[in-house]
Protein backbone atom coordinates (compact mmCIF):
# COMPACT_ATOMS: atom_id res chain seq x y z
CA UNK A 1 0.00 0.00 0.00
CA UNK A 2 1.28 3.58 -0.91
CA UNK A 3 0.38 6.75 -1.31
CA UNK A 4 0.19 8.69 -4.63
CA UNK A 5 -1.09 12.07 -4.36
CA UNK A 6 1.11 15.41 -4.19
CA UNK A 7 -2.12 17.47 -3.56
CA UNK A 8 -5.05 16.69 -1.37
CA UNK A 9 -7.63 18.86 -3.23
CA UNK A 10 -10.93 16.95 -3.71
CA UNK A 11 -11.70 13.39 -2.79
CA UNK A 12 -12.03 12.87 -6.50
CA UNK A 13 -8.65 12.46 -6.57
CA UNK A 14 -8.04 9.98 -4.38
CA UNK A 15 -8.11 6.27 -5.20
CA UNK A 16 -9.53 3.60 -2.84
CA UNK A 17 -6.34 2.85 -2.13
CA UNK A 18 -4.83 5.98 -1.36
CA UNK A 19 -7.88 6.84 1.10
CA UNK A 20 -7.40 2.83 2.79
CA UNK A 21 -3.68 3.69 3.09
CA UNK A 22 -4.27 6.95 5.37
CA UNK A 23 -7.12 5.03 7.24
CA UNK A 24 -4.41 2.28 8.05
CA UNK A 25 -1.56 5.21 9.27
CA UNK A 26 -4.34 6.80 11.26
CA UNK A 27 -4.99 4.13 13.53
CA UNK A 28 -0.91 3.66 13.63
CA UNK A 29 -0.77 7.61 14.66
CA UNK A 30 -3.72 7.16 17.49
CA UNK A 31 -1.33 6.63 20.39
CA UNK A 32 0.43 9.88 19.43
CA UNK A 33 -2.83 11.75 19.38
CA UNK A 34 -3.58 10.50 22.65
CA UNK A 35 -0.11 11.71 23.89
CA UNK A 36 0.33 8.30 25.09
CA UNK A 37 3.33 7.74 22.46
CA UNK A 38 5.75 10.90 21.08
CA UNK A 39 6.96 11.25 17.50
CA UNK A 40 9.46 13.03 15.93
CA UNK A 41 8.36 11.97 12.41
CA UNK A 42 8.09 16.01 11.69
CA UNK A 43 10.98 17.60 13.49
CA UNK A 44 12.05 20.76 11.41
CA UNK A 45 9.35 20.62 8.68
CA UNK A 46 7.06 23.81 8.93
CA UNK A 47 3.53 23.79 8.20
CA UNK A 48 1.88 26.77 6.36
CA UNK A 49 -1.84 27.41 7.35
CA UNK A 50 -3.94 29.98 5.28
CA UNK A 51 -7.16 30.32 7.18
CA UNK A 52 -9.04 32.85 5.12
CA UNK A 53 -12.50 31.74 6.46
CA UNK A 54 -12.93 30.88 10.45
CA UNK A 55 -12.01 27.85 11.77
CA UNK A 56 -11.67 26.29 14.62
CA UNK A 57 -11.60 22.36 14.65
CA UNK A 58 -9.98 22.10 11.12
CA UNK A 59 -7.49 24.52 11.90
CA UNK A 60 -6.70 23.24 15.40
CA UNK A 61 -6.47 19.98 14.39
CA UNK A 62 -4.44 20.41 11.71
CA UNK A 63 -1.89 22.29 14.10
CA UNK A 64 -2.12 19.90 16.89
CA UNK A 65 -0.88 16.97 14.20
CA UNK A 66 1.66 18.88 12.94
CA UNK A 67 2.99 19.83 16.46
CA UNK A 68 2.37 16.34 17.54
CA UNK A 69 4.56 14.82 15.07
CA UNK A 70 7.52 17.45 16.42
CA UNK A 71 7.23 19.77 13.41
CA UNK A 72 6.03 23.58 13.66
CA UNK A 73 3.19 25.77 12.32
CA UNK A 74 3.05 29.25 10.46
CA UNK A 75 0.13 31.11 8.89
CA UNK A 76 -3.03 33.30 9.31
CA UNK A 77 -6.37 32.21 11.19
CA UNK A 78 -8.30 34.87 9.59
CA UNK A 79 -7.02 37.73 7.08
CA UNK A 80 -7.53 41.05 9.56
CA UNK A 81 -3.45 40.54 10.62
CA UNK A 82 -1.99 39.33 7.23
CA UNK A 83 -1.17 41.11 4.48
CA UNK A 84 -4.47 40.10 2.41
CA UNK A 85 -6.02 43.59 4.30
CA UNK A 86 -3.39 45.35 2.33
CA UNK A 87 -5.16 43.83 -1.21
CA UNK A 88 -2.81 41.23 -1.71
CA UNK A 89 -3.93 38.40 -4.01
CA UNK A 90 -4.30 34.69 -3.53
CA UNK A 91 -1.33 33.93 -6.02
CA UNK A 92 1.53 36.10 -4.67
CA UNK A 93 0.06 35.18 -0.81
CA UNK A 94 0.35 31.65 -1.33
CA UNK A 95 3.44 31.82 -3.10
CA UNK A 96 5.09 34.06 -0.66
CA UNK A 97 4.47 31.08 2.48
CA UNK A 98 5.00 28.38 -0.13
CA UNK A 99 8.77 29.50 0.34
CA UNK A 100 8.74 29.68 4.11
CA UNK A 101 6.59 26.42 4.29
CA UNK A 102 7.14 22.59 3.56
CA UNK A 103 2.92 22.46 2.87
CA UNK A 104 0.06 24.48 3.07
CA UNK A 105 -3.34 24.21 4.42
CA UNK A 106 -5.88 26.48 2.86
CA UNK A 107 -9.34 27.39 3.69
CA UNK A 108 -11.09 29.85 1.64
CA UNK A 109 -14.65 31.49 0.93
CA UNK A 110 -14.29 30.79 -2.61
CA UNK A 111 -14.71 27.23 -4.97
CA UNK A 112 -11.32 26.73 -6.59
CA UNK A 113 -9.11 28.62 -4.51
CA UNK A 114 -6.89 25.31 -3.21
CA UNK A 115 -6.80 24.10 -6.92
CA UNK A 116 -5.50 27.54 -8.00
CA UNK A 117 -3.03 27.16 -5.55
CA UNK A 118 -1.87 23.64 -5.98
CA UNK A 119 -1.57 24.79 -9.37
CA UNK A 120 1.12 27.73 -8.88
CA UNK A 121 2.74 26.23 -6.17
CA UNK A 122 5.91 23.22 -5.81
CA UNK A 123 5.10 22.46 -2.03
CA UNK A 124 1.89 20.11 -1.19
CA UNK A 125 -1.30 22.01 -0.72
CA UNK A 126 -4.16 20.66 1.76
CA UNK A 127 -7.53 21.63 0.78
CA UNK A 128 -9.16 22.81 4.40
CA UNK A 129 -12.80 23.36 2.89
CA UNK A 130 -13.22 26.01 -0.33
CA UNK A 131 -16.29 27.57 -0.24
CA UNK A 132 -19.16 25.62 -1.12
CA UNK A 133 -16.70 22.72 -2.56
CA UNK A 134 -14.80 20.41 -1.07
CA UNK A 135 -13.62 19.63 2.12
CA UNK A 136 -11.28 16.15 1.48
CA UNK A 137 -9.76 16.11 4.92
CA UNK A 138 -13.45 15.82 6.91
CA UNK A 139 -14.34 13.54 4.50
CA UNK A 140 -11.62 10.75 5.10
CA UNK A 141 -12.23 11.52 9.26
CA UNK A 142 -15.87 10.94 8.66
CA UNK A 143 -14.62 7.91 6.69
CA UNK A 144 -12.56 6.85 9.53
CA UNK A 145 -14.81 7.06 12.32
CA UNK A 146 -17.73 4.79 10.51
CA UNK A 147 -14.71 2.48 9.37
CA UNK A 148 -13.55 2.15 12.89
CA UNK A 149 -17.33 1.39 14.22
CA UNK A 150 -18.65 -0.73 12.25
CA UNK A 151 -15.51 -2.56 10.33
CA UNK A 152 -16.68 -1.83 6.71
CA UNK A 153 -18.24 0.78 4.72
CA UNK A 154 -19.41 -1.63 2.52
CA UNK A 155 -23.53 -2.11 2.72
CA UNK A 156 -23.10 1.03 5.39
CA UNK A 157 -26.38 2.76 4.99
CA UNK A 158 -25.78 6.38 5.46
CA UNK A 159 -28.52 9.06 6.12
CA UNK A 160 -27.24 12.89 5.24
CA UNK A 161 -28.82 15.59 6.55
CA UNK A 162 -29.95 18.94 6.56
CA UNK A 163 -28.07 21.60 4.17
CA UNK A 164 -27.04 19.70 1.27
CA UNK A 165 -26.40 22.36 -1.41
CA UNK A 166 -23.62 24.25 0.19
CA UNK A 167 -22.70 21.86 2.83
CA UNK A 168 -18.92 20.61 1.13
CA UNK A 169 -18.48 18.29 3.92
CA UNK A 170 -21.33 16.17 2.62
CA UNK A 171 -20.35 16.71 -1.55
CA UNK A 172 -16.68 15.25 -0.61
CA UNK A 173 -17.94 12.24 2.00
CA UNK A 174 -20.98 10.80 -0.37
CA UNK A 175 -18.85 10.78 -2.91
CA UNK A 176 -16.08 8.72 -0.97
CA UNK A 177 -18.72 6.46 0.40
CA UNK A 178 -20.31 6.27 -2.87
CA UNK A 179 -16.79 4.80 -4.04
CA UNK A 180 -16.81 2.35 -0.72
CA UNK A 181 -20.12 0.72 -1.75
CA UNK A 182 -22.17 2.45 1.09
CA UNK A 183 -25.91 3.21 0.54
CA UNK A 184 -26.81 6.72 0.95
CA UNK A 185 -30.19 8.84 1.83
CA UNK A 186 -30.29 12.68 1.01
CA UNK A 187 -32.57 14.13 3.72
CA UNK A 188 -32.97 17.94 3.36
CA UNK A 189 -35.55 20.33 2.58
CA UNK A 190 -35.96 20.12 -1.28
CA UNK A 191 -34.07 24.17 -1.52
CA UNK A 192 -31.09 22.50 -0.28
CA UNK A 193 -31.24 19.61 -1.91
CA UNK A 194 -27.28 17.81 -3.42
CA UNK A 195 -26.19 19.85 -6.01
CA UNK A 196 -26.32 18.96 -9.75
CA UNK A 197 -22.61 18.41 -9.89
CA UNK A 198 -22.65 15.76 -7.02
CA UNK A 199 -25.61 13.87 -8.21
CA UNK A 200 -23.82 13.54 -11.87
CA UNK A 201 -20.66 12.23 -9.47
CA UNK A 202 -22.33 9.59 -7.88
CA UNK A 203 -24.30 8.09 -10.63
CA UNK A 204 -20.91 8.17 -12.68
CA UNK A 205 -19.97 6.13 -9.50
CA UNK A 206 -22.89 4.14 -9.96
CA UNK A 207 -24.04 4.85 -6.50
CA UNK A 208 -27.42 3.72 -5.05
CA UNK A 209 -29.12 6.75 -3.30
CA UNK A 210 -32.29 8.38 -3.09
CA UNK A 211 -33.20 11.39 -2.00
CA UNK A 212 -36.49 12.45 0.40
CA UNK A 213 -37.55 15.65 2.49
CA UNK A 214 -38.74 13.70 5.10
CA UNK A 215 -36.21 12.15 8.19
CA UNK A 216 -38.78 10.05 9.24
CA UNK A 217 -38.72 7.68 6.10
CA UNK A 218 -35.42 6.82 6.82
CA UNK A 219 -34.87 6.57 10.65
CA UNK A 220 -35.80 2.68 10.66
CA UNK A 221 -33.04 1.62 7.72
CA UNK A 222 -29.89 3.58 8.30
CA UNK A 223 -26.60 3.15 10.41
CA UNK A 224 -25.91 6.69 10.54
CA UNK A 225 -27.28 9.76 10.50
CA UNK A 226 -24.89 12.26 8.93
CA UNK A 227 -26.35 15.96 10.19
CA UNK A 228 -24.97 18.94 9.15
CA UNK A 229 -26.34 22.77 9.31
CA UNK A 230 -29.42 24.42 8.08
CA UNK A 231 -28.08 27.95 7.82
CA UNK A 232 -30.44 30.99 8.34
CA UNK A 233 -28.99 33.33 5.56
CA UNK A 234 -30.24 30.17 3.21
CA UNK A 235 -34.03 31.33 3.86
CA UNK A 236 -34.85 34.93 3.27
CA UNK A 237 -37.76 34.18 5.69
CA UNK A 238 -37.74 33.93 9.24
CA UNK A 239 -40.49 31.62 9.15
CA UNK A 240 -39.98 29.83 7.00
CA UNK A 241 -36.68 28.59 8.14
CA UNK A 242 -37.92 28.09 11.98
CA UNK A 243 -40.42 25.92 10.30
CA UNK A 244 -37.43 24.18 8.25
CA UNK A 245 -34.98 23.55 11.06
CA UNK A 246 -37.89 22.23 13.30
CA UNK A 247 -38.40 19.29 10.88
CA UNK A 248 -34.96 18.06 11.03
CA UNK A 249 -34.16 18.59 14.26
CA UNK A 250 -32.76 15.12 15.97
CA UNK A 251 -32.85 14.61 19.66
CA UNK A 252 -33.29 11.74 22.35
CA UNK A 253 -37.14 11.43 21.60
CA UNK A 254 -36.35 10.53 17.72
CA UNK A 255 -33.93 7.89 18.18
CA UNK A 256 -35.10 6.01 20.81
CA UNK A 257 -35.41 2.41 19.78
CA UNK A 258 -33.48 2.95 16.64
CA UNK A 259 -30.24 1.04 15.80
CA UNK A 260 -27.93 3.63 14.74
CA UNK A 261 -25.04 6.47 15.48
CA UNK A 262 -25.07 10.29 15.03
CA UNK A 263 -22.62 12.05 13.44
CA UNK A 264 -22.50 15.57 12.69
CA UNK A 265 -18.88 17.69 11.30
CA UNK A 266 -19.45 20.33 13.93
CA UNK A 267 -20.27 23.16 15.35
CA UNK A 268 -23.21 22.06 16.10
CA UNK A 269 -26.14 24.52 17.10
CA UNK A 270 -29.11 22.89 18.01
CA UNK A 271 -29.77 20.74 14.70
CA UNK A 272 -29.05 18.02 17.64
CA UNK A 273 -30.01 18.84 20.44
CA UNK A 274 -28.00 18.44 23.62
CA UNK A 275 -30.13 15.20 25.66
CA UNK A 276 -28.44 12.83 22.59
CA UNK A 277 -24.30 13.90 23.88
CA UNK A 278 -23.21 11.14 25.75
CA UNK A 279 -25.72 8.49 24.56
CA UNK A 280 -24.79 5.58 22.59
CA UNK A 281 -25.90 7.48 19.65
CA UNK A 282 -23.35 10.28 20.19
CA UNK A 283 -20.41 9.76 18.16
CA UNK A 284 -19.49 13.03 17.24
CA UNK A 285 -17.11 14.16 19.82
CA UNK A 286 -15.18 10.92 18.84
CA UNK A 287 -15.56 12.33 15.24
CA UNK A 288 -13.94 15.39 16.32
CA UNK A 289 -10.92 13.79 17.91
CA UNK A 290 -10.58 11.78 15.13
CA UNK A 291 -9.14 14.96 13.25
CA UNK A 292 -5.94 14.70 14.80
CA UNK A 293 -4.60 10.74 13.82
CA UNK A 294 -6.32 11.10 10.03
CA UNK A 295 -4.60 14.62 9.73
CA UNK A 296 -1.68 13.18 10.99
CA UNK A 297 -1.50 10.49 8.68
CA UNK A 298 -2.04 12.54 5.69
CA UNK A 299 0.57 14.73 6.50
CA UNK A 300 3.35 12.21 7.27
CA UNK A 301 1.99 10.72 4.01
CA UNK A 302 2.09 14.23 1.72
CA UNK A 303 5.30 15.29 3.56
CA UNK A 304 7.32 12.27 3.22
CA UNK A 305 6.76 11.12 0.12
CA UNK A 306 6.90 14.28 -1.18
CA UNK B 1 -15.45 25.51 -57.07
CA UNK B 2 -18.99 24.66 -57.40
CA UNK B 3 -21.06 26.22 -60.02
CA UNK B 4 -22.18 29.45 -59.11
CA UNK B 5 -25.55 28.06 -60.15
CA UNK B 6 -26.03 25.46 -57.37
CA UNK B 7 -24.94 27.81 -55.04
CA UNK B 8 -29.19 29.37 -53.63
CA UNK B 9 -27.01 32.66 -53.46
CA UNK B 10 -24.00 35.27 -55.18
CA UNK B 11 -21.02 33.40 -54.57
CA UNK B 12 -18.65 35.21 -52.56
CA UNK B 13 -14.80 36.44 -54.05
CA UNK B 14 -13.00 36.72 -50.39
CA UNK B 15 -14.08 35.90 -47.52
CA UNK B 16 -15.21 32.62 -45.45
CA UNK B 17 -17.82 29.82 -45.43
CA UNK B 18 -18.79 27.72 -42.38
CA UNK B 19 -20.48 25.03 -43.41
CA UNK B 20 -21.88 21.70 -41.86
CA UNK B 21 -23.02 24.09 -38.65
CA UNK B 22 -25.49 22.11 -36.22
CA UNK B 23 -28.99 23.09 -37.33
CA UNK B 24 -29.82 26.30 -35.46
CA UNK B 25 -26.98 27.52 -34.08
CA UNK B 26 -25.85 29.86 -37.35
CA UNK B 27 -27.19 32.50 -34.89
CA UNK B 28 -24.95 31.78 -31.84
CA UNK B 29 -21.76 31.42 -34.53
CA UNK B 30 -22.85 34.83 -35.62
CA UNK B 31 -22.79 36.24 -32.11
CA UNK B 32 -19.11 34.49 -31.70
CA UNK B 33 -17.92 36.54 -34.40
CA UNK B 34 -19.37 39.74 -33.11
CA UNK B 35 -22.19 39.72 -36.22
CA UNK B 36 -23.32 41.61 -37.23
CA UNK B 37 -21.48 44.69 -37.55
CA UNK B 38 -21.63 47.74 -39.20
CA UNK B 39 -21.43 47.08 -43.30
CA UNK B 40 -20.82 43.92 -43.08
CA UNK B 41 -22.44 41.36 -45.86
CA UNK B 42 -23.89 38.24 -44.13
CA UNK B 43 -25.42 34.76 -45.92
CA UNK B 44 -27.15 32.81 -43.64
CA UNK B 45 -29.17 29.65 -44.26
CA UNK B 46 -30.73 27.23 -41.68
CA UNK B 47 -32.30 24.08 -41.39
CA UNK B 48 -30.94 23.15 -44.62
CA UNK B 49 -30.40 18.89 -46.16
CA UNK B 50 -27.01 17.82 -45.18
CA UNK B 51 -26.15 14.41 -47.10
CA UNK B 52 -24.02 13.01 -43.55
CA UNK B 53 -25.66 15.31 -40.68
CA UNK B 54 -29.59 15.28 -41.61
CA UNK B 55 -29.71 19.15 -41.54
CA UNK B 56 -27.09 21.90 -40.96
CA UNK B 57 -26.76 25.72 -41.00
CA UNK B 58 -24.18 27.53 -43.26
CA UNK B 59 -23.44 30.78 -42.66
CA UNK B 60 -21.24 33.23 -45.30
CA UNK B 61 -18.95 35.98 -44.51
CA UNK B 62 -17.92 38.58 -47.09
CA UNK B 63 -14.49 39.84 -46.86
CA UNK B 64 -13.61 38.50 -43.26
CA UNK B 65 -11.15 35.33 -42.29
CA UNK B 66 -12.00 34.18 -38.16
CA UNK B 67 -9.23 34.49 -35.66
CA UNK B 68 -8.45 30.82 -33.74
CA UNK B 69 -10.13 31.70 -30.50
CA UNK B 70 -13.05 32.26 -32.70
CA UNK B 71 -13.11 29.10 -34.34
CA UNK B 72 -12.40 27.08 -31.05
CA UNK B 73 -15.36 28.80 -29.76
CA UNK B 74 -17.49 27.79 -32.85
CA UNK B 75 -16.15 23.93 -32.10
CA UNK B 76 -18.03 24.13 -28.29
CA UNK B 77 -21.76 24.50 -29.90
CA UNK B 78 -21.13 23.02 -33.94
CA UNK B 79 -18.62 20.39 -33.72
CA UNK B 80 -18.96 19.47 -36.71
CA UNK B 81 -18.47 22.63 -38.42
CA UNK B 82 -16.30 22.94 -41.45
CA UNK B 83 -14.17 26.46 -42.00
CA UNK B 84 -13.51 27.07 -46.04
CA UNK B 85 -11.52 30.27 -46.73
CA UNK B 86 -12.47 31.71 -49.80
CA UNK B 87 -10.12 34.07 -52.19
CA UNK B 88 -11.26 34.65 -55.61
CA UNK B 89 -14.22 32.90 -55.86
CA UNK B 90 -12.02 29.91 -55.02
CA UNK B 91 -11.71 27.90 -51.81
CA UNK B 92 -7.98 28.17 -51.03
CA UNK B 93 -7.84 26.23 -47.62
CA UNK B 94 -10.99 23.63 -45.46
CA UNK B 95 -10.60 22.75 -42.17
CA UNK B 96 -12.53 20.99 -39.66
CA UNK B 97 -13.44 22.47 -36.28
CA UNK B 98 -11.80 20.51 -33.34
CA UNK B 99 -13.32 20.73 -29.97
CA UNK B 100 -10.01 19.76 -27.75
CA UNK B 101 -10.09 17.72 -24.09
CA UNK B 102 -9.71 20.89 -22.53
CA UNK B 103 -10.76 24.44 -23.15
CA UNK B 104 -8.75 27.21 -21.88
CA UNK B 105 -9.72 31.28 -21.66
CA UNK B 106 -12.88 31.06 -24.00
CA UNK B 107 -15.51 30.75 -21.57
CA UNK B 108 -15.84 32.20 -18.00
CA UNK B 109 -17.13 30.18 -15.12
CA UNK B 110 -21.27 30.70 -14.57
CA UNK B 111 -20.23 30.32 -10.94
CA UNK B 112 -20.07 33.72 -8.90
CA UNK B 113 -18.41 32.09 -5.95
CA UNK B 114 -15.63 30.39 -8.42
CA UNK B 115 -12.16 31.74 -8.10
CA UNK B 116 -11.56 32.67 -11.65
CA UNK B 117 -14.39 35.20 -11.17
CA UNK B 118 -12.10 37.45 -9.38
CA UNK B 119 -9.25 39.94 -9.28
CA UNK B 120 -6.82 36.89 -9.28
CA UNK B 121 -4.99 36.40 -12.51
CA UNK B 122 -5.78 33.31 -13.59
CA UNK B 123 -8.98 32.48 -17.00
CA UNK B 124 -11.31 30.12 -17.39
CA UNK B 125 -10.49 26.36 -17.79
CA UNK B 126 -12.31 23.20 -18.54
CA UNK B 127 -12.66 19.90 -19.55
CA UNK B 128 -14.88 18.30 -21.96
CA UNK B 129 -16.84 15.52 -20.43
CA UNK B 130 -19.46 14.90 -23.22
CA UNK B 131 -19.06 16.52 -26.90
CA UNK B 132 -22.88 16.80 -28.10
CA UNK B 133 -24.66 18.73 -27.26
CA UNK B 134 -21.74 19.69 -25.22
CA UNK B 135 -21.04 19.54 -21.22
CA UNK B 136 -17.95 21.24 -19.50
CA UNK B 137 -16.70 20.60 -16.09
CA UNK B 138 -14.67 24.28 -14.63
CA UNK B 139 -11.23 22.57 -13.33
CA UNK B 140 -10.99 25.14 -10.56
CA UNK B 141 -14.72 24.54 -8.91
CA UNK B 142 -15.86 21.74 -10.40
CA UNK B 143 -18.83 23.32 -11.95
CA UNK B 144 -20.89 21.68 -14.70
CA UNK B 145 -21.61 23.96 -17.57
CA UNK B 146 -24.41 23.32 -20.32
CA UNK B 147 -24.75 24.04 -23.60
CA UNK B 148 -27.45 26.85 -22.91
CA UNK B 149 -24.83 28.38 -20.79
CA UNK B 150 -21.95 28.75 -23.02
CA UNK B 151 -24.39 30.27 -25.70
CA UNK B 152 -25.31 32.66 -23.48
CA UNK B 153 -21.91 33.67 -22.95
CA UNK B 154 -21.23 34.74 -26.56
N1 LIG C 1 -17.19 31.45 -53.79
C1 LIG C 1 -18.08 30.98 -52.96
N2 LIG C 1 -19.01 31.81 -52.44
C2 LIG C 1 -19.92 31.35 -51.55
N3 LIG C 1 -19.99 30.09 -51.10
C3 LIG C 1 -19.09 29.20 -51.54
C4 LIG C 1 -18.09 29.59 -52.49
N4 LIG C 1 -17.34 28.48 -52.76
C5 LIG C 1 -17.85 27.46 -52.04
N5 LIG C 1 -18.90 27.88 -51.27
C6 LIG C 1 -19.70 27.08 -50.30
O1 LIG C 1 -18.79 26.57 -49.31
C7 LIG C 1 -19.25 25.30 -48.86
C8 LIG C 1 -18.18 24.26 -49.04
O2 LIG C 1 -17.95 24.04 -50.41
P1 LIG C 1 -17.47 22.65 -51.00
O3 LIG C 1 -16.16 22.30 -50.46
O4 LIG C 1 -17.58 22.77 -52.52
O5 LIG C 1 -18.64 21.70 -50.53
P2 LIG C 1 -18.57 20.44 -49.49
O6 LIG C 1 -17.80 20.94 -48.27
O7 LIG C 1 -20.01 20.19 -49.17
O8 LIG C 1 -17.88 19.36 -50.24
C9 LIG C 1 -20.53 24.96 -49.65
O9 LIG C 1 -21.64 25.31 -48.86
C10 LIG C 1 -20.40 25.87 -50.88
O10 LIG C 1 -21.70 26.21 -51.35
ZN1 LIG D 1 -15.48 27.48 -11.73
Amino acid sequence: MSFSLKNVISIKDFSKEDINFILKQAQHMEPVARSQEMSQGMVGKILGMMFYEPSTRTRLSFETSMKRLGGGVIGFAETGASSVTKGENLADTARMISKYADALVIRHNLEGAARYVSDIVDVPVINAGDGSGQHPTQTLLDIYTMKRIFGKIKGLNVALIGDLKYGRTVHSLSYALGMFGAKMSFVSPPELRMPQETLHDLKEEKAVTQETDDIHQVLDEVDVLYVTRIQKERFPDPEEYSKIKGAYLINADLLKGKDLIVMHPLPRLDEISTDVDNTSYDKYFDQAFNGVPVRMALLDALLKSF
Amino acid sequence: MKKPKELKVKPIKNGTVIDHITANKSLSVLKILGLPHDQSKVTITMNVQSSHMGSKDIVKIESRELYSSEVDQIALIAPKATINIIRDYEIVEKGKVQLLSEIKNLVDCPNPNCITNTIEPIYGKFYVIKKEPVLLRCHYCDRLMEEEEIESQF
